[in-house]
C-alpha cells in the first residue's frame, strides 16, 4: 500500500518538467533556420537579464521574438486542453470525452470569426482591436457553456447523457455556421485550418499572454480542489455522494473550470484535436488514475506533446509549415489505436 | 478469520458517541413516506407509506420483500440520498438529511449495487477512498488512513487483495473490497443494498457472518436489502417487510415470518419452520 505522497506527487512533477525542459531547449534550436546550443543559451541569458540590445544576431530576433513566444503558447495550449479533457472524462465518466466534446470549441470559433468580420466596421484602438478576436472566440465559448449547461438539464438537474448529447449536437451545429462563414466570406478569415486543425503560428498580443497563464492557473487550481472528489466519481455519483462528495457542486465547478481552459486554448490557437483526449490516457497509464496526480501530469504531459508536434509542424516541411493541429491527428490517431487495443485485450 | 491485533482500534466511533450503550437508539426510522413521479406535475408512480422502525447498536435489520416494493427507496431514505416526503431519519437523535455530505459520510457508509469502475485501480486505492470524508480537499492520506484502510482489509479477510486491480477480480472478493471501503469510513450506520446478489451460498454466508461479527465487535448498526429470507432470518434482529411501498410488518424474524403472511406477499406456497435456535427456516413447497 503506498498511498499518494506530496514528494512523491513532486518527483513524479519534476521528472516531466526536467522532459519540457529539454523539449524546449530543442524545439528553441531547431526549425529553418538553424541556431546554436550555445548561441541560443547566451542569448536567453541575455533576455533573462533584461540585455535585449545584447542579442547576438537575428538568429537570436529569430528564437527570442518567433519560436519562443510560440513555444509558450504551445505550453499553455496543450496543458490547457490536457487538464479539461481529464476533467471532461471524469466528469462526464466517459472515456472518449475531449475538451470539444461540449462544443465549446465550436462557439469560441464562431465567436472569433464573427469579432473578425465585426472588426473593421468597428472604430477601436490598435491595442484593443487586436484583442478583439480572442475576446470574441471566449464569448463565443461563455455562450455555448451556458447553452449547453441549461440544454443538458432534465428535472432541474444536470444529465450526463442528455448534457453530452446537447454538446455533440451544439458542436455539429457550430460546425456548420463555421463552414457556411468560411465558405461565404474567405477574403476576411484565417484558413480553414486555424479554426479545423488548430494552428499556432499566429501569436496573440503580448497582453494576452499574462490573461492566458492568469486563466489557466486560476481555472486548473480550481480544478485541483476537486481531484480527490474525481477520483469518487469514477465510481459513479451515487457512490461519491456516499463518500462525503458534494456531486452537484463539483460537476458545476468542473464543467465551468474545464470550459473556461478550452474556450481560452482556442480562442489563441483553434482547434487542436487528440491532445485533450489522448494525453490524460497516456499519463494514466504511467501514473495510475488519481486524479491529485493526473491533473499535473497530464498538463504538464499536454505542454509536451503540444511543443513537440508543433516543432514537427515547423520542421517537417520546411520552409513551409503545417499546421500543429495536424501533426497531433498523425500522431494522434495511431497512438489511439494501439490504447483502444491495449485496454480491451 | 485473521483478524489483526488493533483492528478493534480501527473503528472508534466519533467523539460523543462513546457513551452510547447498547439499549440507545442509534436509527429511528420514524413514519417516512416518499412518492416518485418521472414528472413533477403528475401523480407519483410509486408511493412508500409511512414507515417507521428503530435500532440499536449492533443490530442487524433485514428488509425484505418482493421485487419493486420499495426496500431501496427505503434505504435511500436512510442513507439521506432522498429526502422524505414526510417523517424522518435520526441518526443518534440528529436528522440525518440536516448533515454536510462529509459529516453524513462519516456516519452512514452505503454498500450499492455493484457499479463499474470508469478507469481501474488497485483494491488498496478503493479501500483509501473511504477515508474521502476525514480529508480536506488539498490533503493526502496520513499513516493513520492507511493503518485503519489496510485493517479494514484485514477485517473482510482481503487482505492479500491489498495490490490486485478491481477489474481482475472476482465478484465475491470485489464485494469484500467494497466493504472494506465502507468499513474505512468508520461509520454508526452501514447500508448494504443486496450485498448477496450474484454471490454463491458459500460467499453469502461467509458475508453475513462478517457482517454479524462487525455489528458485534463495532456496536455498528446495519441495515440490509435483501432476497435471501433464510440468511435474513438466520442472521437479522430485526426484520422489515414490505409490500407495495407498505410495511406490513416490523420485528424479530420468528415474528415476522408467519407463512400466511409471507405466501401473501411473496404469492407461492411455502413452509415456516422454527429451528431449535429460534431462527426461522423457510422453504418453497413444490407444485406451488
Amino acid at each position: 500500500m503506498r498511498a499518494l505522497t506530496l514528494q512523491r506527487l513532486l518527483l513524479r512533477c519534476g521528472i516531466l518538467a526536467a522532459i519540457l525542459f529539454v523539449v524546449v531547449v530543442i524545439a528553441l534550436k531547431l526549425g529553418a533556420v538553424p541556431v546554436s546550443l550555445y548561441g541560443l543559451a547566451r542569448d536567453l541569458i541575455s533576455v533573462i537579464l533584461g540585455q535585449r540590445s545584447a542579442l547576438s544576431s537575428d538568429y537570436g530576433m529569430i528564437v527570442i521574438d518567433i519560436r519562443l513566444p510560440r513555444i509558450l503558447l504551445g505550453i499553455i495550449v496543450g496543458a490547457s486542453l490536457s487538464v479539461a479533457g481529464t476533467g471532461f472524462q471524469a466528469l462526464l465518466r466517459n472515456p472518449l470525452a475531449d475538451p470539444y466534446v461540449l462544443g465549446v470549441s465550436g462557439g469560441a470559433a464562431v465567436g472569433a470569426i464573427l469579432a473578425i468580420l465585426l472588426g473593421p466596421h468597428l472604430a477601436l484602438a490598435p491595442a484593443v482591436a487586436v484583442l478583439l478576436t480572442p475576446v470574441g472566440a471566449f464569448l463565443g465559448a461563455s455562450g455555448t457553456i451556458a447553452a449547453v449547461y441549461l440544454l443538458g438539464q432534465r428535472q432541474g438537474e444536470i444529465d450526463n447523457g442528455t448534457l453530452l448529447l446537447a454538446g455533440i449536437i451544439t458542436a455539429s451545429f457550430f460546425s456548420a455556421i463555421i463552414i457556411f462563414l468560411m465558405t461565404t466570406q474567405s477574403s476576411n478569415l484565417r484558413g480553414m485550418s486555424y479554426w479545423l486543425m488548430g494552428d499556432l503560428s499566429l501569436s496573440p498580443p503580448r497582453s494576452l499572454y499574462v490573461m492566458l497563464v492568469a486563466g489557466f492557473f486560476l481555472a486548473s487550481g480550481i480544478i485541483y480542489t476537486t481531484a480527490s472528489d474525481l477520483n469518487l466519481l469514477l465510481s459513479g455519483e451515487k457512490e461519491a455522494m456516499h463518500l462525503g462528495v458534494d456531486v452537484r457542486r463539483v460537476r458545476l465547478v468542473v464543467y465551468i473550470s474545464a470550459s473556461i481552459l478550452t474556450g481560452l486554448a482556442v480562442s489563441v490557437s483553434g482547434s487542436i484535436g487528440y491532445v485533450g483526449l489522448l494525453v490524460p490516457h497516456v499519463m494514466r497509464l504511467i501514473f495510475g488514475s488519481d486524479h491529485r496526480t493526473l491533473l499535473p501530469t497530464a498538463a504538464i504531459g499536454g505542454a509536451i506533446a503540444v511543443v513537440i508536434a508543433d516543432t514537427l509542424a515547423r520542421i517537417v516541411v520546411a520552409p513551409a509549415e503545417l499546421p500543429v493541429g495536424a501533426m497531433t491527428a498523425l500522431a494522434g490517431a495511431p497512438l489511439f489505436l494501439y490504447l483502444l487495443r491495449k485496454t480491451t485485450a | 478469520m485473521t483478524i489483526s491485533a488493533n483492528s478493534n482500534q480501527t473503528l472508534p466511533r466519533s467523539p460523543g458517541d462513546t457513551s452510547l450503550s447498547n439499549n440507545e437508539i442509534r436509527l429511528s426510522v420514524e413514519q417516512i413516506s416518499y412518492g416518485y413521479s418521472p414528472n413533477p406535475a403528475q401523480a407519483p408512480v410509486f408511493t412508500l407509506e409511512a414507515t417507521s422502525f428503530q435500532a440499536r447498536p449492533g443490530e442487524i435489520v433485514a428488509v425484505l420483500g418482493p421485487n419493486a416494493c420499495g426496500k431501496s427507496t427505503l434505504l435511500k431514505l436512510i442513507s439521506g440520498a432522498l429526502v422524505p416526503l414526510s417523517g424522518r431519519v435520526l441518526l443518534n437523535g440528529i436528522e440525518v438529511t440536516s448533515l454536510p455530505y462529509k459529516l453524513r459520510a462519516q456516519r452512514i457508509a452505503m454498500v450499492q449495487q455493484e457499479s463499474p469502475l470508469l478507469f481501474p485501480c488497485r483494491a488498496w486505492e478503493f479501500v483509501l477512498q473511504g477515508r474521502h470524508p476525514y480529508r480536506g480537499s488539498l490533503r493526502f492520506e496520513t499513516e493513520d488512513d492507511i493503518a485503519i484502510a489496510r485493517n479494514a482489509l484485514a477485517e473482510v479477510n482481503a487482505e492479500h487483495l491489498s495490490d490486485r486491480w478491481m477489474d481482475k477480480i472476482s465478484g465475491g472478493e470485489k464485494q469484500r473490497v467494497i466493504l472494506a471501503r465502507a468499513l474505512a469510513q468508520q461509520p454508526l450506520l452501514l447500508l448494504l443494498d443486496e450485498p448477496t446478489l450474484h454471490l454463491d451460498i458459500g460467499a453469502q454466508v461467509d458475508l453475513l457472518e462478517t457482517l454479524r461479527r462487525l455489528a458485534a465487535r463495532h456496536s455498528c448498526t446495519i441495515v440490509v436489502v435483501t432476497h435471501e429470507l433464510n440468511l435474513a432470518g438466520e442472521y437479522a434482529d430485526q426484520v422489515v417487510l414490505l409490500q407495495r411501498g407498505k410495511c406490513l410488518r416490523v420485528g424479530p424474524p420468528a415474528s415476522v415470518y408467519q407463512r400466511e403472511l409471507l405466501e401473501q406477499v411473496f404469492q407461492a406456497k411455502l413452509a415456516v419452520e422454527i429451528a431449535v435456535s429460534g431462527r426461522p427456516h423457510v422453504s418453497v413447497l413444490s407444485g406451488s
